[in-house]
């Protein structure tokens, strides 16, 4: 009978990501309901030192494995890895980050667990002792709840949505071997080019400040830069301000770009395309600052500001700065 | 021209090993699915069971045209030929065709009323099936469709079929016998090696999708397309993870809008605002 909620913790150089104690808390009120333990798989190189974290967040027990072919991440190692320790032990629910990693990681587990899915959920919860994930659809057009016939029950977690809790737990550490076959890597990360710039991705941003094709060209986005600058957010984009070149594609949000949930979203001189909505909607607060009061971003907007940007983002940053100091 | 990874990533691809030796007449697949276009109004059934599928307007998954581009760039360049697969109901024949009017080759259709609702393992085990029985190097997908927004089939028919994966691609290049692309992920970009037969799943970045010409179009209707049902693929459709109920999504309370004349005053007053009320600055 599978049993255990499980969960596989993300790092990167040897520190966790944030997502990893979403998961640990998210994990350990499923399994409060279950009456059932917290597991975690970590996988990484000279990592051991730091799984026992994990046990702050209400994780029992920590399974990890440790050795060079688990870092840098590939899938071919890390689904061999995970996919032994789960098989081992049939836990019922299996919880992943929806992180680019999280999602490559997790499909390719579908496809060796032979199980089923539900992508980016933006809440889970247990019904009659079994998973029911609830997840946007249709780029958040509407939602689905879904229902597993097999295990591991699986779900990945959109990131910045679930809490973290401290709920103190053992938090013991377990060394197994993923027996990882040279023959199977078949895959190389032959460069990592990092951004350096030291702002958090937009995935993961707690504020985000984005600027669409009202900002008129790139040299106006000094302003939101700024203003990001002040309330330590990172700088979004519309998809008509990258497709004009005047941001790179990685700043993008909406259905073909980047899916957020800061806790602050400010769209300056952003129309609101449903494409755009796509990617911002489930943002705890969204701030619209346009000048055309008939713009459909001030549908999604807590608070909105009627008028020219230009004359509104430079105040605006002027009396952050004042209550920030 | 596009800039090679070499420029991109500041090394040298000749230092790289090579893996194995086919660049010639490559067997290129790209799987499409036909979804609603982006700017359709999705409206959950009054029972829950699905979405209104009255007014929408089809169109081929925009990631998968971004596949479609690059495996007929692919194609145009080391020659070979590009195979479209798709799973869907009749009406996702017009999809194929307009891969086919880009400038793939054939098609493959699975069609068949099983596959309503089918969940992404099962719709990776028929595409592998029909897969398996053709010859192929490098299989691209869209990232993810954008009706169920799963973004696991790439994934899972890679490991159905046995072959490594490379997801999210921004840039895909052909050299040397491997596969090297290039995949964002949150704050860097990795440059990874592979080798192939594989699966790459197409990022938005990767290419501009070319536009179906009229002599494009009218080749087309030419061109094979078999069309097979589950039976025929020996596959039989279960769905681990089903979709028990479709709901709209949560209503967003009515917003504020700060009035007044003066930007100076309504900037003061959406800052108060946030740190106040909403509390997140
Ligand atoms: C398949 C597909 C996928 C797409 N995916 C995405 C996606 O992922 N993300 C995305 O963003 N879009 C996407 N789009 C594009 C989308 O449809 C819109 O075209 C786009 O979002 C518009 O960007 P915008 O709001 O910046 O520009 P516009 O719609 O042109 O809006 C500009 C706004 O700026 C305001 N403005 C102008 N000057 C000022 C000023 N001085 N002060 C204040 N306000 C001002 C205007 O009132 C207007 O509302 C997609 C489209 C398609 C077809
Ligand atoms: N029904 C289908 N027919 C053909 N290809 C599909 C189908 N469903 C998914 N795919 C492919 O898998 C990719 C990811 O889909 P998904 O996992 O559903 O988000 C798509 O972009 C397609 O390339």
């Amino acid at each position: 009978m599978a049993k255990g909620v499980w969960i596989v913790a993300e790092q990167r150089d040897g520190a966790f990501r944030k997502i990893s104690f979403e998961l640990a808390s998210t994990a350990r009120k499923l399994a409060d309901v279950l009456g059932e333990e917290v597991c975690a798989v970590l996988c990484g190189s000279g990592i051991e030192g730091i799984a026992g974290q994990l046990g702050k967040y209400g994780v029992d027990k920590v399974f990890v494995a440790d050795s060079p072919a688990l870092e840098p991440y590939t899938t071919d190692a890390h689904a061999a890895a995970v996919a032994k320790i789960v098989r081992e032990n049939d836990p019922s629910i299996l919880l992943l980050g929806a992180s680019t990693q999280g999602k490559d990681l997790s499909a390719r587990l579908v496809g060796k667990l032979a199980t089923g899915m539900a992508t980016d959920c933006t809440d889970v919860k247990i019904a009659d002792g079994k998973l029911l994930a609830i997840r946007p659809m249709y780029a958040g057009k509407c939602f689905g709840e879904v229902v597993f016939s097999t295990f591991p029950q699986m779900a990945s977690l959109r990131p910045n949505v679930f809490p973290m809790v401290e709920n103190a737990k053992a938090g013991a550490v377990v060394k197994f071997d993923p027996a990882l076959d040279a023959g199977q890597l078949k895959t190389k990360v032959l460069e990592v080019q990092k951004d350096t710039s030291g702002k958090a991705d937009l995935t993961e941003a707690n504020i985000i400040v984005s600027g669409g094709r009202g900002m008129k060209g790139p040299e106006n986005y000094g302003i939101i830069e700024e203003l990001a600058a002040v309330l330590g957010a990172t700088v979004g984009a519309s998809r008509a301000a990258v497709d004009a070149g005047w941001r790179p594609q990685s700043d993008q949000v909406g259905q073909t770009g980047k899916i957020v949930s800061p806790n602050l979203y400010v769209a300056c001189g952003i129309s609101g395309a449903i494409q755009h909505l796509a990617g911002m909607s489930s943002s705890k607060f969204i701030v619209a600052i346009n000048k055309d009061a008939e713009a459909p971003i001030f549908t999604k907007a807590d608070y909105g500001v009627v008028d020219d940007l230009f004359k509104v983002v430079p105040e605006f940053t002027k009396e952050c700065k004042k209550l920030l100091a | 021209m596009r800039d090679p990874l070499v420029k991109i990533m500041g090394i040298d691809l000749k230092s790289v090993p090579i893996i194995s030796g086919k660049e010639k007449n490559v067997n290129i697949i790209a799987c499409v699915k036909q979804v609603p276009d982006t700017e359709a109004q999705i409206k959950v059934k009054p029972d829950g069971s699905g979405i209104e599928e009255g007014g929408i307007k089809w169109v081929m998954n925009p990631y998968d045209e971004f596949g479609v581009e690059e495996a007929l760039r692919l194609k145009e360049k080391n020659g070979g030929d590009v195979t479209i697969v798709s799973i869907g109901p009749q009406r996702a024949m017009e999809t194929i065709r307009t891969a086919l009017a880009m400038g793939a080759d054939k098609g493959i259709h699975i069609c068949d009323p099983v596959f309503d609702g089918a969940d992404a393992f099962a719709t990776a085990s028929a595409l592998a099936a029909a897969i398996k029985g053709i010859p192929y190097d490098i299989i691209f997908c869209g990232q993810r469709a954008i009706d169920d927004d799963s973004g696991q089939v790439g994934a899972i028919l890679a490991e159905l079929l046995g072959i490594p994966q490379v997801t999210v691609v921004t840039k895909f290049e052909f050299t040397g016998g491997a596969v090297k692309v290039i995949r964002p992920i949150e704050g860097a970009q990795l440059l990874i090696e592979c080798p192939f037969p594989c699966v790459v799943s197409a990022q938005k970045g990767l290419n501009e999708p070319r536009y179906a010409s009229l002599p494009g179009i009218m080749k087309a209707k030419k061109k094979p397309v078999d069309v097979k049902d589950a039976a025929a693929l020996g596959v039989t459709v279960a769905a681990n993870a089903k979709v028990a109920r479709f709901v709209p999504p949560p209503a967003r309370a009515a917003g504020k809008i700060i009035c007044g004349d003066d930007p100076a005053v309504k900037a003061a007053e959406l800052a108060r605002l946030l740190r106040e009320e909403a509390k997140v600055i």
